[in-house]
């Protein structure tokens, strides 16, 4: 079964990792749809 | 986590239902990545933010987890991640999301 | 001709009841969470002023120990000292926080630092020891007051105390009763960004024997923002920051770009020298009181001491080719523009790919200095070692693009990087630190160039979900030579004789 197909996906993603929009272009095309995507920075 | 981060998360959670969002992180070490997955499902470990002793269980995992990894557009995780992916350590990031996922997630 | 690097200065300030009392994850935690074990630990895990000159980082930001020797020990650093430390050093010093709050009475020219009488007068005795601290500046300091004054001001009137060892030895005074953008929490942090810039534009002169007057333009790229309620972020610090340093003959104006604020200010500099527009422009900042002790409640949870308990500032001479000083090579700009996207390996191409320009390799760069963040205040907070993952990056395009062989990546990052060494400021660590070090290495022909490269989370100010980075290359001086004429003088006295024919038939048809 898939974990993205029609999901609704929260990104939480990380400027010295990899940072949110990246995620987002990445689980967009596993047909997920992306509510919220945020960068965090802790430097 | 951020505090504002955390209030979303809930917000989403209560208004869609825990068992239709997935959480993708894209922290750069195991442990942030392990402490962020915590707080989407059993609570806030660092008693700061809204989501301190709220148990959402949320579905979470790290972009560069497998089960995510598989799923994406080879091509287009190529171009966004691929690179990183040597930076970072995911073996470390896999031990640590792991097991918090077999204790607090509820809908896998 | 290009501009030069004629100097650089460092400085950090210890500040450890600021960290407590103005550090966001301090103050925030206060409104969430205000009995926490967190906040209840917080003094216990602070370090001394003579540990915090001893830290190996510390001394190496201020040039008494050099990026290659501070490689040489073995992480974590917080657990060992540099045996000769000293609080001045090559490029600057490490000042301590008493002395810091008179310096921000001195930078306040609107009557709002008020300081106790006792502690101002056994303060002011040290200070007369500062090889910085000349009569003007002595003279600034104001009359102190009596502590039942200065709780007044805290208590009824919403000032900003300032504390000392845990004791209330004075606070800032809000600048207006209803505009927020000039209570006493904003003229703080704005009073300490100036003071600890004004400390790096003082020891830039002290430290290069510059000429004070020498000095035409300043651009600040501190992380703050002055203004009041008609334009928050007005500015300018730059100008007030010269005043308080006797720079008469100059002016100046702020830019801002988050952590890649000083690598802009930087181009911006060498491209007005360049022009001719000025000979002597000096890029400076100062630090942030709101990133002390980001990072606090990772370092107490395993066992560490606060370590981010400094404001650091930083200051470089940017100046008309003298044919000595390492360039400033504006033909070689790195940037990340808003079609780049955001994925790292993106951004990291956009930024080292200035090299095509001039057919260079990757390898053809000695040094990269990146985000020079300190692993030791990095890694127990999970945002691991930021200069490594940036070299590991730029290693890996290398082998992209066929510069090195996949085997040799991990030489890569040894050969042609380095240990990060920076407070986490914020702009303090982003391509700067490595200046003055690399300006003596070009100087010394240890390193025949270097690339400064600057990234900035634009994303956190709410206005674009951007990322941002700006990059440059420092090379060695190629000689003082006039530039060449591509024109010759027939073909000026050509264009001057159609000019003024067309001049003269406009004014015949009107």
């Amino acid at each position: 079964m898939s974990l993205l197909q029609g999901k609704k996906v929260i990104i939480i993603g990380d400027r010295d990792g990899i940072p949110g929009p990246a995620i987002e272009e990445c689980v967009k095309t596993a047909g997920a749809e992306v509510i919220f995507s945020s960068t965090e920075c802790f430097v | 986590m951020d505090l504002e981060n955390q209030k979303r998360v809930k917000e989403f959670a209560d208004k869609y239902g825990a068992e239709n969002i997935v959480v993708v992180l894209g922290a750069a070490e195991g442990e942030a990545a392990g402490l962020a997955a915590e707080t989407v499902t059993n609570g806030d470990p660092t008693f700061a933010g809204p989501l301190t002793g709220v148990q959402l269980g949320l579905s979470v995992f790290h972009v560069c987890e497998p089960e995510i990894k598989d799923e994406i557009d080879e091509a287009v995780y190529d171009e966004q991640i691929s690179m990183m992916e040597m930076v970072l350590d995911v073996d470390d990031i896999i031990n640590e999301m792991t097991p918090i996922r077999e204790d607090y997630c509820k809908y896998l | 001709m290009n501009s030069v690097i004629k100097g650089t200065s460092y400085v950090l300030v210890h500040v450890p009841d600021m960290v407590i009392h103005n550090g966001t994850t301090q103050t925030t935690e206060r409104t969430v969470n205000p009995n926490s074990e967190y906040l209840k630990q917080i003094k216990d895990h602070l370090r001394s002023f003579e540990q915090v000159v001893a830290y190996l980082p510390n001394q190496t930001y201020i040039g008494n120990l050099i990026p290659e020797e501070l490689g040489k020990y073995e992480q974590p650093w917080h657990d060992k000292n540099l045996d000769n430390a000293d609080r001045f050093g090559k490029y600057g010093e490490i000042m301590p926080q008493d002395e810091f709050i008179i310096l921000m009475q001195m930078c306040d020219v609107f009557d709002l630092v008020k300081l106790e009488s006792s502690f101002l007068e056994g303060t002011k005795k040290k200070l007369k020891n500062h090889p910085l601290f000349d009569d003007d500046l002595m003279q600034r300091i104001k009359a102190g007051e009596d502590v039942a004054v200065i709780k007044k001001y805290v208590e009824e009137e919403h000032a900003e105390p300032l504390y000392h060892n845990g004791n209330l030895v004075g606070c800032v005074k809000r600048a207006h009763d209803l505009d927020v953008n000039l209570n006493a929490h904003v003229m703080h942090e704005n009073l300490v960004s100036k003071a600890s810039n004004v400390l790096a534009l003082l020891n830039l002169v002290y430290k290069n024997n510059i000429n004070r007057e020498d000095i035409d333009y300043v651009i600040d790229c501190s992380e703050e923002a002055c203004g009041d309620m008609n334009q928050r972020g007005g500015g300018n610090f730059a100008k007030a920051c010269a005043e308080v340093a006797g720079f008469v003959n100059a002016t100046g104006s702020d830019t801002r770009g988050f952590c890649a604020g000083p690598t802009h200010a930087l181009i911006e500099a060498a491209a007005l020298v360049k022009a001719g527009v000025f000979r002597n422009v000096v890029v400076s900042a100062g630090g942030a009181t709101a990133k002390l002790g980001m990072n606090g409640k990772d370092h107490i949870k395993k066992g560490l001491p606060v370590l981010e308990d400094v404001l650091g500032g930083f200051a470089v001479l940017v100046s008309e080719n003298d044919g000595i000083n390492p360039e400033i090579n504006l033909d070689l700009v790195g940037r990340h523009t808003v079609g780049t996207g955001s994925s790292p390996q993106a951004v990291i191409t956009s930024l080292v790919s200035s090299l095509d320009k001039a057919g260079m390799k990757i390898t053809d760069v000695d040094k990269y200095s990146v985000e020079m963040q300190n692993p030791d205040v990095t890694k127990p907070a999970g945002a691991g070692d930021v200069p490594l993952a940036n070299y590991k990056m730029i290693g890996a395009l290398a082998v992209k693009r066929g510069d090195i062989d996949k085997k040799d990546l991990a030489s890569f990052t040894e050969q042609h990087g380095m240990q990060g060494w920076a407070p986490t400021q914020g702009h303090i660590p982003s391509g700067v630190p490595y200046i003055g070090f690399c300006r003596e290495d070009i100087l010394e022909g240890k390193i025949k160039n270097t690339m400064i490269v600057g990234k900035g989370s634009l994303f956190l100010g709410r206005m674009t979900n951007l990322f941002d980075g700006v990059s440059f290359i420092i090379e060695a001086n190629k000689g003082k030579s006039e530039p060449q004429s591509t024109i010759s003088e027939d073909k000026i006295k050509e264009l001057i004789a159609q000019a003024l024919k067309n001049f003269a038939s406009n004014l015949m048809a009107e």
